[in-house]
């Protein structure tokens, strides 16, 4: 066990670095600079910014220097917002992201796997055919649209909800369910053939054979072992959702983390762009991991052991 | 038992439409109360939206409009830009000027920062050798250029200690420029020019990073708290020399970073003001606010124009780029395009500057002339025909409306003078280092003035490389006047000066001017007293509710 932890962290710090890499160079090739304007900076100006901000230094001094500073957890201040480190930012705007997103999440999962647990069980009935309607057109209809529909409905023509802004809990609840309609749709898609396919097996036959009731062979014996690529899925979401949706921060006025992923790159902001992909990296990072450990504690036939890997 | 279900189903469908209609109901009539409050005659607070997070709060760092929006009501320079668009005395009760306009010594007015701290000469002294000073990193100190060694000590040239500004004593400001700037008292109003409490900064270096006890101001309003890329609440400040002129207790700055939010917001009441110059309107709801005639329209002092590469084939040929120039259909441009009442521009300098350049140095859409310019073109160039003119590129940066813009201007240089064009797009950052470092043909640019000045618009051009020109254009005796005009005091002998240098520029077009920019507005009736100046900038000193 300890040595499968071991080799999956190396694995896990290997990515990281590789990530980094990538980023970092990817990023100075892209044309421009933090300090690019329609108003052009006297040469001498900018001179001075890059020799203060060390971007006047040669490649390989600037990229082991940054990989010293993430080893210490510090990524800088950001070119972009003057006085605010990028640990600040995150620190802000993380929060906001990771409540929306949990919010998010659990209606996602709440509903998804009911529609597709009903769906499953009414099998080519009208349930089945509503519900796999529904999550055609949840993850065909983009989340900007979704947004901009809830806005006009609950906001504008209804006037139960705000149109935007992050203060109260009724503030959540338009941006969460936009942000949730698209893995919702997939989530009880994901669960109905899933489902499908574990109730055709002969376990199931036995437990009926048993004289089981429906509800405890669907709750015990169906749902949990159809539950497998749920959880697989959920894992590099959650990492997704929690650090925020640019596009839904964006139409609700969230002030959340997802935004930075965007501008700082349309800023060249270097050390947001570069700050941020390495918290998401790192997110992604564990929740696999997370939910690799989640596999062997639902399936007891996954065994965590280094040479047969959980994913 | 099948049909029992479906029953149930449709009891509980109809219990759940029940209940969202009653929350439809209730929370309904708060939202009427949130929008009608603004008809009461009380009311105090302001909700703006300013989009972005402000790149910083520290006047001597401030380098956009974002951050221009809140220290102008938050700060109080020398002189502020009154009702009347001129500059009066703010923090300076008297200013006095030297003979050769090169002295100014201002008399500082007794008053006190939000802390109660007396404002005194050497907070100015401190902010502008502050910025000046290399080792702040300030990106707009060159603002502070017009001071005697200014640009020397910024660059490290020159001591800090031998800039022009000096503290006399605590009430009394001496100035000395480079040269007499005959628009001194326009750039003392200007966030680069703001003070900063000396004693507070000199305590505490981070007091510009956060709202708190040592965010200290001395304008109208104080900032009470600022929750990063979240809002920014102003307070009414209550050691302002002038607080019995400021009626608004609060104001809220949004930054919601979607105009179609915003506009929502506006319409159901949360916003008090939507639309520049904080933030945009959609242009999709122009049609839609002109017709119920809430949209506010006023000019502002920028342009919109298409910057040609003088040096690139054919576009080095001067007949060439007056012939494209004269044929865009500017009109149709900015009533079916831009929508925002734009004035098409056939002058460079906007006309709440100049005003006769309403009409101009030529037609909009003059096809004729434009042939004839066409033709002689190609009779220096040696061609029959435009078709054997090398492709031309007109490039922009990604973005719906200057991309229509660009095929509209390609579609008329095609159907009108037969010229072959095609169009390229770059994000933004790409977009302006290309232009920047002279890899374009045809590229589209915004140009907006920091100071009611035509020596704005006219400047970037002074030099063929460097500053802002793009263009590889430079006249010799275009760059005199301007020199000149530097040093005239005779405000309508300059003035005359600037207007023969646009006609020298406007004669060899090295751009195309396409419109001048408008502010477009929607805001609540009951507003009163937000002061646009003819830049476009706004103040909320003044603003109140009716």
């Amino acid at each position: 066990m300890i040595k499968y932890f071991g080799k999956r962290f190396f694995y896990m710090f290997l990515s990281l670095l590789v990530i980094i890499t990538a980023t970092f160079f990817l990023m100075r090739l892209a044309p421009g600079n933090p300090f690019t304007s329609e108003k052009q900076l006297p040469p001498e100006i900018e001179a001075n910014l890059n020799a203060h901000y060390g971007l006047d230094q040669p490649w390989y001094v600037q990229y082991f220097d940054y990989l010293k500073r993430i080893a210490t957890w510090d990524f800088g201040p950001s070119f972009k917002y003057k006085g605010q480190t990028v640990n600040d930012i995150i620190s802000e705007g993380f929060p906001v992201s990771l409540a929306l997103g949990i919010e998010a999440i659990f209606i996602a999962l709440a509903l998804g796997v009911l529609l597709g647990v009903l769906a499953a069980l009414y099998h080519n009935k009208w349930q089945d055919y509503s519900s796999m309607i529904f999550a055609v057109v949840g993850i065909s209809v983009p989340s900007f649209i979704m947004a901009a529909l809830l806005q006009y409905i609950f906001a504008i023509k209804l006037q139960v909800l705000p149109v935007a802004r992050w203060d109260s809990f009724a503030h959540t609840i338009l941006p969460a369910l936009a942000l949730a309609t698209t893995p919702l749709a997939f989530i009880a898609r994901l669960t109905r053939s899933s489902m499908l396919e574990v109730l055709s097996n002969d376990y199931i036959k036995t437990a009926k054979a048993k004289g089981l009731s429906r509800g405890v062979i669907t709750v015990k014996h169906a749902v949990r072992n159809a539950m497998m690529p749920v959880v697989s899925y959920l894992g590099p979401l959650s990492a997704g959702i929690i650090t925020g949706s640019f596009v839904i921060e964006k139409i609700f006025g969230i002030p959340g983390l997802g935004s930075h992923f965007v501008t700082s790159i349309q800023n060249r902001d270097y050390t947001v762009i570069m700050g941020v992909t390495v918290f998401y990296s790192i997110l992604l990072l564990l929740s696999i991991f997370i939910v690799d450990i989640i596999y062997g504690l639902i399936d007891p036939r996954i065994k965590l052991r280094a040479h047969k890997k959980g994913a | 038992m099948k049909k029992r279900k479906y029953a149930l189903f449709l009891a509980l469908l109809l219990a759940l439409s029940t209940f969202l209609a009653a929350c439809g109901g209730g929370n309904g009539g708060g939202g009427d109360k949130a929008g009608g409050n603004g008809k009461e005659d009380n009311k105090k607070e302001l909700k703006v939206n300013i989009k972005t997070e402000p790149f910083s709060m520290h006047p001597g760092l401030a380098n956009d409009s974002t951050s221009g929006s809140v220290l102008r009501n938050t700060f109080e320079g020398l002189t502020r830009i009154n009702k009347d668009d001129k500059p009066e005395n703010a923090a300076a009760e008297k200013v006095d000027v030297s003979e050769d306009g090169k002295v100014y010594t201002f008399t500082i007015r007794d008053h006190k920062w939000s802390n109660g701290d007396p404002v005194t000469a050497q907070d100015f002294e401190y902010a502008w050798k502050w910025a000046l000073d290399p080792k702040n990193q300030s990106q707009y100190a060159y603002q502070l250029y017009y001071l005697k060694n200014g640009q020397a000590a910024n660059e490290g040239k020159a001591k800090i200690e031998d800039v022009g500004v000096k503290a006399k004593d605590e009430k009394t400001l001496e100035v000395t420029l480079e040269n007499p700037t005959p628009y001194f008292l326009e750039l003392t109003a200007f966030y680069t020019y703001l003070p900063v409490n000396s004693k507070v900064a000199q305590k505490n270096p981070n007091w510009y990073k956060n709202a708190g006890e040592d965010y200290v101001s001395n304008g109208p309003y104080v900032m009470d708290q600022w929750e990063h890329s979240d809002k920014i609440v102003l307070k009414k400040n209550d050691q302002y020399w002038d607080k019995d002129t400021v009626k608004l207790d609060k104001i809220d700055m949004l930054m919601i970073n979607d105009v179609n939010t915003e506009l929502s917001m506006f319409k159901k009441g949360e916003l008090d003001w939507a639309g520049s110059p904080f933030s945009a309107l959609p242009t999709d709801a122009m049609e839609s606010l002109k017709a119920d005639k809430t949209l506010n329209i006023k000019p502002i002092a920028g342009v919109y124009w298409y910057k040609f590469n003088t040096e690139a084939e054919p576009l080095n040929n001067v007949n060439i780029r007056k012939a494209l120039a004269y044929v865009i259909d500017r009109k149709s441009i900015v009533e079916k395009i831009s929508k925002g009442g734009q004035i098409p521009a056939m002058a460079a300098v906007p006309p709440s500057m100049f005003e006769e350049n309403e009409k101009g140095y030529f037609k909009d859409h003059d096809v004729k002339t434009a042939k004839e310019y066409l033709e002689k073109g190609l009779k220096e160039l040696g061609l029959k025909d435009a078709s054997e003119l090398p492709e031309i590129t007109i490039s922009y940066n990604t973005d719906e409306a200057h991309q229509k813009i660009a095929q509209a201007i390609q579609d008329t240089w095609k159907k009108e003078l037969g010229v072959k064009t095609k169009l390229g797009n770059e994000e933004w950052a790409v977009y302006i280092e290309k232009l920047h470092s002279g890899d374009y043909m045809v590229g589209r640019m915004g140009w907006l003035g920091d100071f009611n000045d035509p020596i704005n618009f006219l400047e970037l051009f002074r030099e063929k490389k460097g500053g802002n020109n793009d263009t590889n254009w430079e006249n010799p005796e275009f760059k005199k006047l301007l020199v000149d005009s530097q040093k005239e005091m005779d405000p309508a002998k300059r003035s005359q000066m600037l207007k023969d240098a646009e006609k020298i520029f406007v004669d060899e077009m090295p751009v195309a001017p396409i419109y001048f920019y408008t502010n477009s507005w929607v805001q609540r009736d009951n507003l009163k007293d937000v002061v646009m100046s003819g830049l476009g900038d706004v103040q909320l000193k003044w603003a109140h509710f009716e």
